[in-house]
């Protein structure tokens, strides 16, 4: 029996009065591709950064168990130690760091160049660049992308990783999600894009905080195609408010 | 060990080789408090400084249509933990002449010094001056580090100035420089500070656009740790059709420090432009965040951050 690398139960999250995870459960596998999907505000991005860790993110209730850990427990970098990383859905730019410092964070036996061009990107025309703001979107997107790489994580949220990201180049991010796979790393794919989440294994959808319909990434995206409702308090996904 | 050989010997720490001085083909001048210790020009360039009881006294002339291959290095400071050194310098770059210059301000014991550095810099019409100034200061913090400039950028010049104090503690340091620029001419201005224990830093630079199709760039960068404090001061004004001019200023504070910007723009023709932007706070905590998802401590985080910025 696989043991679950993600244990999520009864968690709950709120910014003021506004209850913004609503006693979420959800599991994740060694080696799993989770697609996350659900309409804009349905909370997808806090239960990202709630998972990591970023300041001001701190549950009201539930527990997070990362491979048997108590995940809540630990601080932002602690959690990476342990093998958990993410890929903002609008990535930090750094005035002065190069592309080359970035990606050298991780594993030394990735190269910068090696992770460039995974990503699609030609090592030659961006290793001394800056992560600022002269990038494009779509750049720094797979700049972050080639940065989870390098970290060889046990578990990658990736947070919308191909917003801004051009049709010829999906691919990329493509493989690069297949790899993190193939190095042993499970992945929780947030994203809007069909397409990027049909690679997934498993999938869910997320709706007023609380996962409404798990399953095989096929029928999850058609389930999600018919209920884009924001904020739907249960008249069209089933879902009812305690 | 000489006073030369203990300015020389700091010079990696403002990123300069002490074998410089040694090189037939680089220009140099080596001032300790009132004396010049080492000097060498180099064809295409006129280097006058003379000693005087109260400043060292000097005039640079690029002649007109040289370019010098190789910077010119200024190395000034002083190898005792008391003294005083003030420096006059006039500084000409004739018409469609180029030059680099780089200067040293070294002040590895001092503990309670002035170094004061008045100048005026000329840059002719199609010339180009790019200057570099490295401060080095040890720990003690006990100076009074006063760098003034007038510059005057002629026709379809430019200039391009970095000051950059990285290492050690200054004590205090007051920056006043004001830049005329004329019709189709840039100056850009950069200066990076890290400033640490009590340290008091002034940095006012104003940069006006007289001519038509001028541009101007002032960008600030100052990180504050323990209780330093900061006041820096960006001045625009366009004055002419078509001038265009940026004010960039962020300041990083931590601990007990405190800092303030003041950007102030004024335009006078309808068809030029100034803009600004100032930051001031603590480590944008997007940027922190990132760096600690990839496993670094909040206190690399933080350096990785301060050290980019001060590039």
């Amino acid at each position: 029996m696989i043991l679950p690398l993600l244990q999520i139960h009864n968690l709950t999250f709120a910014a003021g009065n506004q209850k913004i995870l609503d006693r979420l459960d959800l599991t994740i596998h060694p080696r799993e591709i989770h697609a996350l999907l659900g309409a804009n505000g349905s909370g997808k991005t806090t239960l990202a950064y709630l998972l990591m860790g970023c300041e001001g993110y701190i549950p009201m209730t539930g527990s997070v168990l990362f491979n048997g850990t108590d995940l809540l427990r630990l601080k932002m970098h602690e959690r990476a130690k342990l093998g958990l990383t993410l890929a903002w859905q609008e990535p930090a730019r750094f005035e002065g760091l190069t592309i080359r410092e970035y990606l050298s964070l991780g594993h030394p036996e990735l190269t910068p160049e090696s992770l460039l061009l995974q990503v699609g990107l030609d090592p030659e025309r961006y290793l001394n660049r800056r992560v600022d703001k002269a990038l494009s979107g779509g750049e720094r997107h797979r700049i972050e992308l080639a940065s989870v790489l390098c970290m060889k994580p046990r578990l990658a949220i990736l947070d919308e990783p191909a917003a801004g990201i051009d049709m010829l180049s999906i691919s990329h991010i493509i493989t690069v999600i297949r790899t993190l796979k193939e190095n042993g790393g499970a992945v929780l794919l947030i994203t809007h894009q069909e397409e990027v989440a049909a690679i997934a294994d498993s999938a869910s959808q997320l709706c007023n905080g609380r996962i409404i319909f798990s399953g095989d990434p096929t029928h999850v995206i058609e389930h999600f195609r018919g209920r884009t409702c924001v904020r739907c308090d249960g008249e069209v996904c089933g879902y009812v408010r305690a | 060990m000489s006073e030369l050989d203990e300015l020389t010997r700091v010079l990696p720490m403002v990123g300069a080789e002490p074998t410089i001085l040694a090189d037939e083909t680089i220009a140099h001048v080596v001032g300790h408090g009132h004396r010049i210790l080492s000097r060498r020009s180099v064809p295409g360039l006129d280097l006058d400084v003379h000693e005087t009881p109260e400043a060292l006294v000097g005039r640079m002339t690029v002649r007109a249509g040289v370019t010098i291959a190789q910077p010119i290095h200024l190395c000034f400071g002083l190898a005792h933990p008391t003294g005083s050194q003030h420096i006059r310098m006039d500084v000409f770059v004739e018409e469609r002449a180029t030059a680099r210059v780089l200067s040293h301000c070294l002040f590895p014991f001092a503990q309670a010094a002035e170094h004061r550095m008045q100048a005026t810099i000329d840059i002719g019409p199609g010339a180009s001056l790019t200057y570099t100034e490295g401060h080095y200061h040890g720990q003690h913090g006990g100076m009074q580090v006063l760098p003034h400039a007038t510059i005057r950028i002629g026709k379809g010049a430019r200039y391009f100035s970095d000051f950059s104090l990285l290492s050690g503690s200054v004590g205090s340091l007051d920056i006043d420089y004001l830049v005329e620029v004329e019709e189709d001419a840039i100056a850009e201005l950069t200066a990076k500070i890290f400033a640490h224990k009590t340290d008091r830093i002034t940095l006012k630079e104003a940069v006006m656009l007289r001519g038509e199709r001028s541009r101007g760039l002032i960008k600030t960068r100052v990180v504050l740790e323990d209780e330093a404090f900061a006041e820096i001061t960006g001045i625009t004004e366009a004055h002419a059709k078509g001038s265009r001019g940026h004010v960039d200023c962020m300041e990083i504070v931590q601990g007990q420090a405190h800092a303030s910007a003041i950007p102030i723009v004024r335009v006078f023709h309808p068809e030029a432009k100034v803009t600004h932007e100032a930051a001031i706070g603590s480590v944008d905590k997007k940027e922190l965040e990132t760096l600690m998802a990839r496993g670094l401590t909040p206190e690399q985080a933080v350096e990785m951050i301060v050290s980019g910025i001060l590039r």
